[in-house]
């Protein structure tokens, strides 16, 4: 039977034995006087009957999924070595793609070697009887779980605080897939990072000035031993980083200020939703305009300057990633420019001060922390942003801080690495592991350092 | 020499001859500000603008009429409930001979090459579906509009706006539209395609169908799981949590995770789902999957700020009758929060619809002409779709690619709007 099939019937089974629980209490409740006589409410009865029903096997089902496959696999490749073909690490995974393509009839068993025909046929079977087993296994779990729950089904049963924990633990367990996301981000990029930086040493990738990560795929191929140093990736993203921040800071900044201290309420309750499209645009779509819009104008625009600007100039990618980032500095900004209290603007108005003055000695100051928490932020949304970058900038590594230039990015590197045909342990792969890494490592602190400023200051006037 | 006495005589002429000055910078300050508000508002009026006027011509597409005899020798079919005649059958040949007896004075190899080149390629399959669902014609004469090519296409519509452009047209093709126009013969349609069909190579054959079905499985997925993964996640952390550092580790990471590059998803999804789990590549599971961790955070923020904004008092009330915790939460917050809960729920969809990044990597980036019809048949979304298009050469393409977004940021805008209709309609003020 198919996983899904089992976790529907799993399901039904879990309903049909709520109202057999529920029921069951009723009947009980019935010569006691009604159910104001039995310990808990009927539904909370049915509830834990059908928890008992359904959990056990449920988390059987989990497991089941995650240990099935490797075991199957493991058990196939021991027959296969034990048939005397020689396995090792490397071609283990080729061969047991191989294996389970002739498996499931995508490649065609005619012509291919007896062995592994045997070991498909051996997958096959092994997979009949997990499933098999499964299905036996979930019933009679399912089974046990009714009939003990139903066993203790009595007056005096406390059903309602037991429902209730399992309730607890439930919940507990779906906040704690933030924790698993977390877990599992860092040990996949960790992992693989590890890996590559057995082949290639961590100060060269991190120092090094040389980015092609061609490597030969036959021995004798010419000039792609592959280099892995990522300085001009790096050096890239902050340059691109670097023109939107040029953007988006001074217009985001004074646009908040506008909104906050001199828009009526007509212009500030127009302004600030039509600010807010800019965020709502999907960055694919500032990608298409950035590239086909943007970068030909620039090009336009320099070349009847005599300048040359290249085709995927930093400038564009830059420039249009400001714009997105505009109303993210605004919006926080904004907040924190509201937050100033009121009492600080009239008593420098009251002195005397203009209102711009205001702003700038005043305002400014005291909200200070706020945005500089907000632009880091920023910068970290900045070096993380793909989509702009994969299709407006270039894809050559160019140490370089011209902006009419192209240079390539972390994300871009990371993208193109991984986007089609790749064997997954190649230092190649391994090295947009690498790249994400320190992606994930950068943007990580910058937002934890700059939840830090902003989370202290909004404390110090609330 | 005696200092200057500062008295308030002078004071008031030294402010009095500033006070000019700090006017003026007063005003330029303001208009500093109103500059910056310009700048924002013309960034969103050029984009909006640039991608309407790219994208408007794609959805009208040329249609040449023809003279097309469904002859059955040229074709080879004598029977059209016979698979295997259907498939051998030669289909193009309709087209092809229509084209020849609409210019009768064409010949030699390279210009009947060229001629063949006015209609799609797709266009003897177009005819085919057309008898399949008429077997009556078979054997008869009819004038039928045909899909043209996609250079026919583009050079059309460029003639038609006084602009042409007839770089991938020789002189001859570009003579025959001038012929078939002067006869009324050539002109543009709704162009049905692009909402009916899946990618194609050939831009006047692709369509957005099956990147708008695969990311209504992303989607329904990603809502499926973390809607309730998210409002079960609030609910124990504004509800039941402990003051621990457990449930400050939660925070923390909750919080992190909405700042997380959303291409470290994709990393996540291709390192655990597909090589760890083995869940197949380029299918809307695996895409849900990495979407509802990426959404997460933003539902169970949005959640714990309605949940916290239902007042202490109906709690209290709710305990006071002798509810236990669970009904209290269950049968008088949960009720009462649910609208914004939506709101978020939606908001992070709308997220969810216009990300692309991470599902690059988990090849939902693959080229797929099948139109996917459940979670696990291959499938690509509409922001890859349109990246997939943007990187195409043909020039088609841009066009396609523009209206591609269009249909995009019409969705983005029903659900935002949507949002803040729901918010302003339900939401309550205590």
């Amino acid at each position: 039977m198919q996983a899904t099939n089992i976790l529907i019937l799993i399901l039904g089974l879990g309903i049909f034995a709520f109202y057999l629980g529920r029921g069951r209490s009723l009947a009980l409740a019935k010569p006691l006087g009604g159910i104001r006589h039995i310990h808990s409410l009927p539904s909370y009865y049915g509830a834990h009957v059908a928890l008992w029903c359904a959990l056990p096997s449920l988390l059987l089902l989990g497991l089941w999924m995650i240990f099935d496959d490797p075991l199957i696999n493991s058990i196939v490749l021991k027959s296969l070595a034990t048939g005397g073909m020689a396995i090792d690490a490397s071609s283990e995974s080729l061969l047991l793609n191989k294996i389970t393509n002739l498996a499931d009839g995508v490649l065609p068993r005619k012509g291919e070697e007896p062995a592994l025909v045997v070991a498909a046929d051996l997958m096959l079977r092994l997979q009949e009887i997990s499933r098999w087993s499964l299905t036996a296994l979930m019933m009679t779990l399912t089974l046990m779980g009714f009939g003990w729950s139903w066993s203790r089904i009595s007056s005096t049963f406390r059903a309602r605080p037991q429902v209730e924990k399992v309730m607890e633990k439930l919940l507990l367990s779906c906040a704690c897939v933030a924790i698993f996301t977390t877990l599992g981000i860092v040990l996949s990029v960790l992992f693989e990072s590890i890996q590559f930086f057995r082949s290639v040493p961590v100060d060269d990738f991190v120092f090094g000035l040389d980015w092609s990560p061609q490597t030969a795929i036959r021995e004798d191929q010419v000039g792609s031993s592959g280099s892995f140093g990522a300085v001009p990736l790096f050096v890239g993203t902050l340059l691109i980083s670097a023109v939107a921040m040029c953007i988006a800071v001074p217009v985001g900044l004074m646009s908040a200020i506008y909104l906050a201290e001199y828009a009526s309420k007509s212009v500030r309750s127009f302004a600030k939703p039509a600010l807010e499209v800019l965020a709502g645009i999907p960055t694919v779509v500032y990608g298409f305009f950035a590239a086909l819009t943007v970068a030909p104008f620039l090009r336009d625009l320099g070349a009847s300057f005599g300048l040359s600007v290249s085709s995927e100039s930093a400038l564009a990618a830059g420039g249009v990633m400001g714009v997105m980032i505009i109303p993210f500095i605004s919006s926080l900004a904004d907040d924190v420019i509201t937050a100033v209290p009121q009492s600080m603007r009239d008593g420098s108005l009251a002195m005397g001060a203009t209102k711009s003055e205001t702003v700038r000695n005043v305002i400014i100051p005291a909200a200070l922390p706020g945005i500089v928490g907000g632009i880091m932020l920023a910068v970290s949304r900045a070096i993380g942003e793909t989509m702009i970058v994969v299709m407006a900038a270039g894809m050559a590594a160019k140490l370089t801080a011209n902006p009419l230039d192209s240079v390539t990015t972390v994300t871009v590197q990371i993208v193109t690495l991984l986007t089609g045909d790749q064997e997954f342990d190649s230092p190649k792969t391994l090295a947009a592991f690498a790249l994400g890494l320190m992606l994930f490592v950068v943007t990580l602190m910058l937002n934890i350092f700059a939840l830090q400023i902003v989370k202290k200051y909004r404390e110090q006037y609330d | 020499m005696t200092k200057p006495v500062s008295t308030p005589v002078n004071n008031l002429e030294k402010i009095r001859k500033s006070l000019g000055r700090r006017n003026r910078s007063e005003r330029l300050f303001r208009w500093y500000g109103r500059l910056a508000i310009f700048i924002g508002l013309a960034a969103v009026t050029v984009l909006f603008t640039d991608i309407v006027s790219k994208g408007h011509g794609a959805f009208r597409i040329a249609y040449l009429q023809l003279d097309v005899e469904y002859n059955q020798d040229l074709i080879g079919v004598d029977n059209l409930s016979d698979p295997k005649q259907l498939i051998l059958a030669n289909w193009q040949a309709v087209p092809k001979q229509a084209l020849r007896e609409q210019f009768p004075d064409v010949s030699g190899r390279s210009d009947k090459r060229k001629l063949y080149g006015l209609v799609s390629n797709g266009a003897g399959f177009d005819l085919k579906d057309r008898l399949l669902a008429n077997p009556l014609l078979l054997g008869t004469q009819e004038k039928v509009w045909i899909l043209a090519d996609d250079d026919i296409d583009t050079y059309y519509k460029s003639w038609l706006d006084g602009e042409p452009y007839a770089a991938r047209l020789s002189d001859k093709q570009v003579k025959w539209i001038g012929e078939l126009h002067d006869q009324g013969k050539i002109r543009l349609q709704f162009n049905s395609n692009l909402f009916t069909r899946g990618d194609s190579r050939e831009p006047e054959q692709a369509g957005i169908r099956g990147a708008v079905m695969g990311s209504l499985f992303t989607l329904l997925l990603t809502l499926m799981l973390s809607f309730p993964i998210g409002v079960a996640a609030a609910i124990y952390l504004e509800e039941f949590a402990p003051k621990n550092r457990w449930t400050d580790f939660i925070e923390v990471n909750i919080n992190n995770l909405a700042a997380v590059p959303s291409i470290i998803f994709g990393l996540l999804g291709l390192a655990i789902f597909i090589n760890f789990f083995h869940v197949p590549r380029s299918v809307p599971i695996v895409g849900g999957l990495v979407l509802t961790l990426m959404t997460l955070p933003t539902i169970i923020i949005t959640s714990r700020a309605s949940i916290k904004s239902v007042p202490p008092s109906i709690r209290e009330a709710a305990l006071g009758m002798g509810a236990s915790k669970y009904q209290m939460v269950l049968h008088h917050v949960l009720p009462l929060a649910l609208p914004g809960m939506l709101t978020g729920a939606i908001i992070g969809m709308a997220q969810a619809l216009g990300e692309s990044a991470p599902l690059l990597m988990i090849g939902m980036i693959a080229f797929i002409v099948d139109i996917p019809g459940g979670f696990s048949d291959p499938a690509t979304v509409l922001p890859v779709q349109i990246f997939l298009w943007a990187d195409s050469p043909e020039r088609a393409f841009i066009e396609k690619t523009s209206a591609a977004i269009m249909v995009l940021l019409s969705f983005l805008i029903v659900m935002n709007t949507s949002a803040v209709w729901l918010r302003k309609r339900l939401e309550r003020r205590w």
